[in-house]
């Protein structure tokens, strides 16, 4: 059996990066991992159409220049295998790895709300998009609808707009108060392509939601809100996202505290767990500039560098009151709630139509007579929703934490390797 | 350039290229039949919604984490 890794790194975001290389000189062993094919996590997403600022490439050359860092990319956490010990899968293989010390930088997930016709071919999520566009999907020539709530509308509108698509709206569901301004200061997005974006292009709506995604096989319109008026937009894309919901789901399943969506952590980034810390967006959604200084608080005092990670919580307190801010600014309007109508799939995986859900009293009711939260996403995108539309509180994961080969399943009853 | 089949139909991408991306190039964009009988296509684009799930040379893999490789073969309906 080999030693346990002193530390072990979920999530390969700003928040994963800066805790690795701020833990890296002490020359301890650490593995980040994270489950997409390069590391960068949202914002700094890498694929054929994505230009990284020299900041994210700058720390990913320090993360390989460190020999004892080690980074597994498209690795996936998929079971608590013991006390300290994980079981992993990545396309290869599964194993089960042992870890001292663990710092969760599992960031943030896109909050998709369920409307009629969101299953078609042709909608995808706002953040979504911009991630899908990134990864190589030409967009050249589209017309878009960008919907939903958050800055990311207008990250996304950019990147779009930057690879060769109309972006012919841009509906944010909040009012006049979300964009005066200041909130809109904590994002890093290129400031001409906002501009071109905000201004020149007369997209953008305040007060507008969608209602309806219109078409038979494909996305082929939108009918949109807009104050008072409805109008119907021809469109060959709709990107729609609410803002984003931490992950805490494996933060969760170990035991740690999880309040108001998000993984509760104390002035050292250290979770109720001993060993066990948080930093970056599964702790509370905040803008990559948060993650960094977090991730590098919560590696510092893995190490038991404490003075020195107190040196950065003035930055930390500085980020977070804008996160706050920006938090406050985009609160959801709360006829979000009532756009799905009785037959709108609100589980995506099982096909469940809201009107079977509606009648329940609590997600576990529902669940247990729907199947809804019962497929392949495990409730991720459903319960969410559900916990948004009904008020109710999602369930603990339960292993496998996605789907799993049985050959890593097996491995559960091997020692650790 | 890197060559791979899609539901049997050959196609070309550049280096980098996730599968989700190389799908929409394919025949009708998606990537699965939903229990009902709907075609679907990646919503979230990363990795969370699972509605990209695809069998690449007989496994099921996630398209929007997955990078295109030489020869691989990608089924969305099998
Ligand atoms: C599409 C999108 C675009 C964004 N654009 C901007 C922007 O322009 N500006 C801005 O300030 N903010 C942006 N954000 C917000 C952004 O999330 C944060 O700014 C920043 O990326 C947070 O960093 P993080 O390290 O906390 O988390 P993330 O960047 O979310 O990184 C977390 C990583 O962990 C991985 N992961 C999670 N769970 C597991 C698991 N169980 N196993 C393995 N890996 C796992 C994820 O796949 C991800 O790669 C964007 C968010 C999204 C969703
Ligand atoms: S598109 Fe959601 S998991 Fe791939």
């Amino acid at each position: 059996m080999t030693r346990p890794v002193d530390l072990l790194i979920i999530g390969a975001g700003p928040a994963g990066m800066a805790a690795a290389l701020a833990a890296a000189p002490s020359g301890i062993s650490i593995v980040v991992l994270d489950d997409n094919p390069l590391p960068g996590g949202q914002i700094w997403r890498d694929g054929p159409n994505a230009q990284l600022p020299t900041v994210a490439t700058e720390m990913r050359a320090q993360l390989q220049r460190y020999s004892n860092i080690h980074l597994h990319s498209g690795t996936k956490v998929v079971a608590i295998a013991g006390p300290k010990r994980l079981l992993l899968e990545d396309a290869e293989r599964g194993w089960v790895l042992g870890y001292e010390k663990l710092i969760l930088c599992t960031g943030a997930r896109e909050l998709l709300l369920p409307f009629p016709g969101w299953t078609l071919p042709g909608v995808t999520g706002a953040g979504g998009l911009q991630a899908l566009i990134k990864s190589g999907v030409p967009v050249s020539g589209e017309r878009i609808v960008i919907a939903g709530s958050g800055p990311l509308l207008l990250a996304s509108a950019a990147t779009a707009k930057k690879n060769g698509a109309e972006v012919v709206r841009i509906a944010e569901q909040a009012g006049r108060r979300a964009v005066s301004g200041f909130a809109l200061g904590l994002w890093r997005w290129p400031n001409k392509a906002f501009q071109a974006v905000t201004l020149a292009s007369g997209a953008y709506r305040l007060s507008a939601h969608v209602i309806e995604a219109l078409g038979s096989d494909r996305l082929e319109a939108v009918r949109m809100q807009t104050g008072s008026r409805v109008e119907e937009i021809a469109c060959d894309r709709l990107a729609c996202g609410f803002s984003l919901v931490p992950n805490t789901e494996l933060g969760s399943a170990l035991g740690c505290e999880v309040r108001d969506r998000a993984i509760v952590v104390d002035e050292w980034q250290t979770t109720g767990l001993t060993d066990h810390y948080a930093a970056g967006e599964c702790t509370g959604f905040g803008g990559s500039e948060l993650a960094l200084v977090e991730g590098k608080i919560a590696g510092l005092v893995a190490v038991g560098r404490q003075e020195e990670a107190r040196a950065h919580w003035p930055e930390r307190q500085r980020w977070q009151r804008f996160a706050d801010r920006l938090n406050q600014a985009f609160t959801l309007d709360p006829a979000l709630k009532t756009l799905a109508t009785a037959d709108t799939l609100v589980c995506r995986c099982e096909d469940v139509p809201y009107a079977e859900l509606a009648d329940h009293a609590s997600w576990n009711s529902a669940k247990l007579n729907t199947r809804c939260g019962m497929g392949a996403c495990q409730g991720r995108i459903c319960a969410t929703a559900a916990h948004t539309l009904f008020g109710w509180e999602p369930p603990r994961l339960r292993p496998p934490f996605s789907p799993a080969r049985i050959a890593t399943l097996a491995c559960l009853d091997e020692p650790a390797a | 350039m890197l060559e791979l089949s899609i539901d049997g139909q050959p196609l070309r991408v550049a280096q980098g290229t996730t599968v989700a991306a190389a799908l929409t190039a394919s025949g009708d964009h998606c990537s699965r039949t939903s229990v009902s009988g709907q075609r679907r296509a990646p919503l979230c684009g990363m990795g969370i919604c699972q509605e990209c799930r695809v069998t690449i040379d007989g496994l099921r893999r996630l398209a929007c984490q997955t990078l295109c490789r030489d020869g691989m073969h990608v089924e969305t309906r099998p």
